[in-house]
């Protein structure tokens, strides 16, 4: 008998995280950007109910500032799986005409991303949502259980966390608890890519090396494609041969210089890395421990 | 671009804890070893300033930043080679205990921080207590600080005698010490000349040379998750904990024991299941299989059983209560479940076992364990995740204890019900009645016991055969041998709520006034009882009301600290949140509360 490779192991355990909480919650939903992680976190729940489809809906909370192409991938994605897409927008914050040039990326991100996930939770009374999160993306989550109780504030308490044993995961909520459910918390970024090359998972073109137009500003390189990007006096935009290695908000996502243009060569870029994943998101650079107080007050 | 070899795919992870005492420099070793396996990337490395302290690695909260310390733990993936780490870094405190052994639960090897100055402490022999408990067998002493003690071999020599001559009382014989300096990387993944007298393995060495977890051999053993449905076909889905099956073989689903063979497979491969995928099995004929059900291979099956001997260690605030029923969980079932007795507690720090009536935050114990339902098993000591258990507040729905089975007792087997030819319902017919339970709750002084008596009156009046259970007058008789502590008090309310079962058995109409502070045992009673058969009546009255009134002088005794756990007074009620009744004595006479009572009562009997 074979040993299995960690790519085998992570995705047992993965499909075996998503049983257990469609068994044991009345309402869950699954949390869907089309970003590669919720890419390969649909494709294991695809595998987990085959041959039916997956028991619960897509949700992606909006924030009006994502990548176009990213738009477009998230739609096919959801009509291959054959699932509903439930699409939310903050209406507080698409009424005050929130924007990350305007407001700076923390507002942005609470209003859109933090305060329209809890509407949409509450409004579709879901008692547990799946979240592409992994371990090594930043310390706090490390921190964080798999199967993660909110209160009903969807407040998130590091503090007080439900002891986690073997594989028993504890579903059961009180009055107004909701959980987040984390599948891929124990993935690597590496292992997410060398998953989408072995089971061919769909992924927006994006992540590959492509001449596209950019400006660099602060040092971040932001794609020039978008109308409402504002030239500032001096900008002009170029053409270089850049890719994403994580797909935020394009205002607040670095593109990176780059020549991977096939999956092989993004994993072996990403295998000889030297710096983080989230290197290229502005929203992490916020104060000291700002994704463990985003957490706190309701963000995935 | 030029062609880059593909680097290998890492093989499935090795799982290790970390633990240490305070200040013993633990997440100092483990940002060290992330550091020099390369897992930590030039951007977070930099955001520590120009001399990092590597410590700040790990600790991902910002209390433990500010207090320097590790308050939950964290998990760090890592490879070395082609092998891949899961590490688990768990708090030292003893007051993260429960931590320490949810990290311990899936560990395969453990690294055991010691402070070469300071020797085998209290916390070191707690840490490897509950290592030996949680099943972790393989060891690492490492040795830390040696750069503070001169690099001495004589010290180096002395901890690791001392730890392993206490490590080998618990049965742990696989212990390698090594000395390292984690400030430094000494030891950790280099060698250094001062410390050429050790002839060991360095930590990254001995990681590298820990074997990894075999796929489990033995019988096959699949809990069912979930039953997935394709129009008529269905197909049981779970992750195999032990054994392989192919299509075409026998298997038997338990606890039922009803047989079928394998018809297909859907899971990484179509030809087998084994241990460790998550498969969905279809069968060759339609038989009942649910969640919580396993499917096992007929030659060998598990043991089913109800009642258990554990160790359990508890995890909340709240302590165990003996008699109290929680939802217990093993592989995929959940079953409500009671702790029978408390053998007695373990000290961690001594191992001695002492006489305890509950289990507090962070305690060990050994006790026994009866199911509503019996399930399939395997000892902790032959499968960690067919052995564990967990225990579930059904009021907070928190993960309040985690158990080990040891075995299953065997008057689970030996006790069955005698059939009997005169029924309940011929009993209750006989009388003209319907049986009952009225159970009067509230604060003592609220009337429970002067309405109950009214009550009374009024059934034997209209010709019904009653009986009434007092507080007072029953923990004058069968429940002399109890006091007021909680625990007391769930006992208390778990014999009472029995003897009320006997007499509905018997046909009667049972009025029982007892304080009953807590909802869950008022829970466990209306559960024992018929559908329909058990009214929550709450004589509900305001505690300055009840305690002016103080029939019995004891809010006077309490207050003056003459009486402990006085309800109301410094031990809780949780009022019912739906009774059936509820009567506010402060708003209308004895007499009309019987009315009411009467009237609920009346709705249930037959007319005639």
């Amino acid at each position: 008998m074979g040993r299995d490779d960690i790519l085998d192991w992570l995705e047992a355990e993965a499909i075996h995280i998503l049983r257990e909480t469609v068994a044991g919650t009345e309402r869950p939903v699954m949390l869907f950007s089309g970003g590669k992680d919720s890419a390969v976190m649909l494709h294991l729940a695809r595998k987990a109910f085959h041959p039916a489809p997956p028991p619960f809906p897509l949700l992606h909370v909006d924030t009006m500032w994502k990548f176009e192409a990213l738009y477009a991938f998230r739609d096919a994605a959801a009509a291959a799986a054959g699932l509903p897409l439930i699409v939310h927008r903050n209406p507080e914050a698409q009424a005050a005409g929130i924007n990350p040039f305007s407001h700076g990326g923390a507002v942005h991100t609470d209003l859109w991303k933090t305060q329209g996930l809890k509407q949409a939770l509450d409004a579709g009374r879901f008692d547990a949502a799946f979240g592409g999160a992994r371990r090594d993306e930043e310390k706090s989550r490390a921190k964080e259980r798999i199967v993660s109780v909110r209160t009903a504030a969807h407040g998130w308490d590091p503090r007080d966390q439900r002891p986690e044993l073997w594989s028993l995961y504890n579903t059961r909520l009180s009055q107004g608890q909701t959980l987040r459910v984390f599948p891929l918390s124990n993935w690597t970024e590496l292992d997410v890519w060398r998953y989408v090359l072995r089971e061919g998972v769909a992924v927006p073109d994006l992540y590959l090396a492509a001449d596209r137009p950019v400006i660099e500003r602060d040092g971040v390189l932001l794609l020039a494609e978008d109308a409402r990007l504002r030239l500032l006096p001096g900008e002009t935009p170029v053409v270089r041969r850049v890719r994403y290695r994580t797909l935020g908000c394009w205002p607040l996502t670095s593109a990176v210089d780059s020549r991977a243009d096939t999956l092989q060569d993004v994993v072996a870029e990403i295998a000889a890395a030297t710096a983080s994943e989230r290197h290229g998101r502005a929203i992490d650079h916020d104060p000291a421990a700002s994704m463990e107080r985003k957490k706190r007050e309701g963000y995935f | 671009m030029v062609p880059v070899p593909m680097s290998p795919v890492p093989m499935s992870p090795v799982r290790v804890i970390a633990c240490g005492s305070v200040d013993d420099g633990k997440s100092t070793l483990i940002g060290r070893l992330l550091h020099d396996a390369g897992a930590v990337s030039v951007d977070h490395l930099a955001a520590l300033g120009p001399d990092p302290d590597l410590s700040l690695l790990v600790d991902g909260l910002a209390a433990e930043r500010e207090q320097g310390v590790t308050i939950d733990v964290a998990w760090r993936a890592f490879d070395l080679g082609e092998r891949r780490f899961i590490l688990a870094d768990a708090p030292g405190h003893e007051q993260y205990t429960r931590n320490m052994a949810t990290a311990a639960s899936t560990a395969d090897a453990a690294v055991v921080l010691i402070d070469a100055r300071k020797g085998v402490l209290t916390q070191s022999r707690r840490h490897t207590r509950i290592l030996a408990l949680m099943g972790v067998r393989r060891l690492l002493l490492t040795v830390n600080k040696m750069d503070l003690a001169g690099w001495s071999q004589e010290v180096f020599e002395a901890v690791a005698a001392d730890y392993r001559a206490f490590a080998a009382d618990l049965g742990l014989d696989d212990v390698t010490p090594i000395p390292i300096s984690a400030l430094t990387g000494a030891g950790v993944t280099r060698r250094i000349p001062a410390m050429a007298w050790h002839d060991g393995p360095t930590l990254s060495q001995w990681l590298a040379q820990t074997p990894a977890p075999s796929p489990t051999d033995g019988p096959f053993r699949l809990p069912v998750q979930i039953v997935l449905r394709d129009g008529e076909a269905r197909a049981f889905a779970g992750r195999v904990a032990g054994g392989a099956i192919r299509p075409g073989d026998p298997l038997r689903v338990l606890p039922s024991g009803a047989e079928a063979a394998v018809a297909s497979i859907d899971g990484p491969d179509a030809a087998t299941a084994r241990a460790g995928q998550s498969v969905s099995l279809t069968l060759d004929r339609p038989i009942e299989v649910s969640r919580g059900d396993w499917l096992v291979s007929p030659d060998a099956p598990p043991a089913v059983a109800d009642q258990f001997e554990a160790h359990l260690v508890w995890m909340s605030d709240q302590p165990l209560l003996p008699g109290r029923t929680y939802d217990l969980k093993i592989g995929t079932a959940t079953v409500p479940a009671r702790v029978m007795e408390i053998r007695h507690r373990v000290d961690p720090d001594s191992g001695e076992a002492l006489a305890a009536r509950t289990l507090a935050l962070n305690e060990i114990g050994l006790v026994t364990l009866s199911l509503d339902a019996a399930v399939p098993f395997e000892p902790y000591a032959a499968s960690r995740e067919l052995g564990g258990f967990i225990l579930i507040d059904r009021m907070t729905s928190a993960t309040a204890g985690a158990g080990m089975i040891r075995f299953a007792l065997r008057r689970a087997t030996s006790i069955r019900p005698q059939p009997l030819s005169v029924s309940r319902a011929d009993r209750a017919a006989r009388k003209g009645q319907t049986p009952l339970v009225l159970w009067f709750t509230g604060l003592s002084g609220a009337g429970k016991s002067t309405i109950a008596d009214w009550v009374e009156q009024r059934l034997l009046e209209r010709g019904f055969h009653s009986a009434l259970l007092d507080g007072d007058n029953v923990r004058g008789g069968l429940n002399r041998d109890l006091g007021f502590t909680d625990a007391d008090r769930v006992e208390n309310i778990r014999r009472v709520a029995e003897v009320a079962r006997l007499m509905t058995d018997a046909g009667l109409i049972v009025l029982v006034a007892f304080i009953s502070p807590f909802r869950a045992e008022r829970e466990m009673a209306r559960a024992l009882m018929e559908p329909g058969e058990f009214l929550e009546v709450h004589i509900d009255v305001p505690l300055t009301v009840a305690e002016a009134r103080d029939v019995k002088g004891l809010y006077a005794r309490a207050r003056a600290g003459q009486l402990a756990n006085f309800t109301g007074v410094d031990s809780p009620y949780e009022p019912p949140q739906a009774p059936d009744l509820r009567i506010d004595t402060t708003a209308c006479s004895p007499d009309q509360a019987a009315d009411l009572v009467m009237e609920l009562v009346l709705r249930t009997q037959r007319p005639g």
